[in-house]
């Protein structure tokens, strides 16, 4: 808007299509497919649910499904390739808190997906010499463990803003991948062999979860993402998504306005730690083996790249930015070795051409606030001068 | 000391009309200040604030009576917005106190001052843009709530009770201030004017004992202006203290119950708005020296 247009005050049927208006060009601007969110938000609940349990039951069945030209053979098993798009779905939501909701850039997230992989593999693997736990138990403690250092490395960082905290995001991922070379008990790069798998045998004696085998791995990592996105949810249409995308949008404001913008910057980067940190611990799984390789830089900014990708802030963009960023370099073999350059590339033009990310969607930050809006769109016209909307008594605390 | 409050606006009229008036009652159904009316809510004591070596405050020293409308004027570079800082703890006071209903907010985070109940808009107007304007608002709301993320992650009932009760506070308040057929759209797409009036209604929905307004009516035509009025007197007739600065004396003359001129740092008036009219000290500060005295 430009204040030269005048300010108006008296709300009127005039202003309101206005922008109104407004609002649909910045839609048609933005999207591909043009009031997609719309249509999705104004269907009814159970449709909702309906149409997103198809979409579950087909992402349960792509192992079996194979479909054609989507698949990743015969270069790579497909199988597999899904277990390992998983893992890196998943590290995208968790990186999402951080970046898509709080705003803050953090260049060193993969140090939590490390965290998380040698918590995995020295419980569990036969190659460490401290006590073994099953490995269930290792996807919780790589959660706390990554929690923690998610918490040491936000409580002196987090005072620092934009730049300067994403220089120092990044000196922590160098060191915690410096530290697993120079620790003895982290092996360097021989590493940890035979990391621990979920229990269970199949009719033939066989075990489920092997390393070869990646779906039982992609299936246990879909319903852990299920599980993360409802939490996820919950948060953003809560004082804590609000308070976070406050902080993202101006921080001092937020803080003028009764939020305790370090309190949650902290917990934005706990909880992002803790799901780094429990993907780590199912790619270790998955892998069945881990030194200290995997943790490089590049990695870290795959994730980044991943998250802004899908569409920063939008958790189902997320997974999307994060499935096709591993998927690519396994379904093109060819060109594989080139993926940091085309990947780099692709982030260029997605910035040019589609800032938001390929799904930008805005987030829904008030947990009854459907019931409100759908209310007041259905009565833009009939609204009498006062502008009075009346929720009902009954829906409004049904306690 | 000022005078006895007078509602400017005939309330029990309006109430009649249906129109209703007493937002307070919906928005902070709990609130209590141990100030009666007429007291002084906030004291401000010899705040000094240096950046370097300029002095942008001077041992200033004033107070806010409860149920006031209090102007703070002077001319560009008094110090006004700075005051404002450093009462809400952007600014770190040089030396000198800033007390709430006796209690020190000196150097407490600006978070805490604004639950402690200073609430204040922005000159430059600061709004999360990619938020609803009922958003905004439940931002404001959400200085009161005490869930936190265990209580959103389970859905406790006192998450799920805050939630309900702060979509409908939400809504009383932007139809208080008069844009409630706007709440879903987003902020940044609103018009300048509401964009304004939202920042009210957030800085409302923190419940504040002293509301603070920096410039409201920058940018606004005489009309506009007058609503605005309208509307912090009510605000204040809801039983909320307000500060005002403002540049617009004839504005600031018709609103104000009392007004402390701000020039170079130092406050040079105190008094209510029609002796500060024909103060011969505020009337250089702004026009500058007679001739004949310079000669």
């Amino acid at each position: 808007m430009s204040t030269t247009d005048g300010p108006t005050l008296i709300p009127d049927d005039a202003s309101a299509q206005e922008i109104a208006d407004r609002e649909a060009k910045m839609r048609q601007r933005k999207g591909w497919f043009p009031g997609l969110s719309d249509k999705w938000n104004a269907l009814p609940r159970q449709t909702q649910w309906l149409i997103l349990i198809v979409v579950v039951v087909l992402a349960y069945l792509l192992p079996i499904l194979n479909p054609p030209l989507i698949t990743t053979e015969p270069g790579n098993n497909w199988q597999i390739a899904l277990a390992q798009m998983s893992v890196y779905a998943l590290v995208a939501v968790g990186l999402n808190v951080v970046v898509g909701y709080a705003g803050l850039l953090d260049l060193g997230y993969v140090a939590f997906f490390a965290l998380g992989s040698y918590t995995a593999a020295m419980f569990t693997s036969p190659d460490s010499p401290y006590v073994h736990i099953p490995y269930l138990w290792t996807l919780p403690l790589a959660m706390a463990v990554a929690m923690f250092f998610g918490v040491v490395l936000g409580v002196p960082t987090l005072r620092l803003r934009g730049d300067y905290l994403a220089i120092v995001t990044l000196g922590f991922g160098e060191i915690v991948r410096i530290l697993a070379t120079i620790i003895p008990a982290m092996k360097g790069q021989v590493g940890f062999q035979n990391v621990g798998h979920p229990p269970g045998t199949d009719s033939s004696g066989q075990t489920i979860f092997q390393n070869s085998n990646g779906t039982p791995w992609y299936w246990l990592t879909l319903t852990i993402i299920i599980v993360v996105l409802l939490a996820a949810g919950n948060l953003e249409r809560s004082r804590v998504g609000r308070a976070w995308i406050a902080i993202r949008e101006d921080e001092d404001a937020a803080e003028i306005m009764g939020v305790p913008t370090f309190k949650y910057k902290v917990w934005a980067f706990a909880i992002g730690a803790s799901v780094g940190g429990l993907s780590g611990a199912l790619f270790a799984g998955q892998v069945g083996f881990v030194n200290n390789q995997k943790f490089d830089i590049a990695t870290s900014i795959l994730f980044v790249a991943a998250v802004v990708m899908g569409g920063t802030g939008n958790k189902v963009g997320a997974i999307l930015g994060g499935a096709l960023v591993a998927y690519i370099p396994l379904r093109f073999t060819a060109i594989a070795e080139f993926k940091y350059l085309i990947f780099g590339a692709a982030l260029v033009i997605i910035m040019i051409f589609r800032p938001g990310g390929l799904l930008p969607a805005r987030q829904s930050l008030l947990a009854y606030g459907r019931l409100a809006y759908n209310k007041l769109k259905g009565a833009v016209g009939d609204i009498p001068p006062s502008g009075k909307v009346v929720l009902e008594p009954g829906k409004g605390a049904d306690k | 000391m000022s005078e006895a409050i007078e509602p400017d606006i005939d309330v029990d009229a309006l109430k009649e009309q249906g129109v209703d008036l007493d937002v307070a009652e919906k928005v902070a159904p709990e609130r209590e200040i141990a100030t009666k009316v007429g007291e002084a809510l906030v004291q401000v004591q010899d705040l000094t604030i240096k950046f370097g070596g300029l002095v942008a405050l001077d041992n200033v020293t004033f107070d806010i009576n409860r149920g006031e409308i209090l102007g703070l004027i002077g001319p560009n570079g008094a110090g006004k917005t700075t005051c404002f800082n450093a009462m809400t703890g952007v600014y770190k006071p040089t030396s000198g106190k800033v007390l709430l209903e006796g209690q020190l907010l000196n150097g407490l985070p600006q978070h805490k001052i604004t639950r402690r109940g200073l609430a204040r808009t922005f000159q430059n107007i600061r709004l999360f843009g990619e938020m609803t304007a009922l958003e905004n608002v439940v931002v404001g709301l959400d200085a009161r709530h005490r869930t936190s993320v265990g209580g959103a992650l389970l859905r406790l009932p006192t998450h799920v009770r805050e939630e309900k009760t702060s979509i409908e506070r939400g809504m009383a308040l932007l139809e208080f201030v008069g844009i409630a057929d706007h709440a879903h759209f987003l902020s940044r797409h609103l018009p300048y004017g509401y964009q304004r009036r939202l920042e009210i209604a957030r800085a409302l929905a923190t419940d504040p004992k002293v509301l603070c307004l920096d410039e409201p009516a920058a940018g606004f035509n005489p009309a506009e202006k007058e609503e605005l009025m309208a509307l912090i007197r009510t605000i204040r007739d809801d039983g909320y203290t307000v500060l005002l600065i403002e540049h617009d004396m004839k504005l600031v003359m018709g609103v104000t119950d009392r007004i402390v001129v701000l020039e170079f740092g130092k406050k040079i008036a105190d008094a209510l708005p029609k002796i500060i009219r024909d103060d011969p000290k505020v009337i250089s500060a702004y026009l500058g020296e007679p001739e004949d005295d310079l000669a």
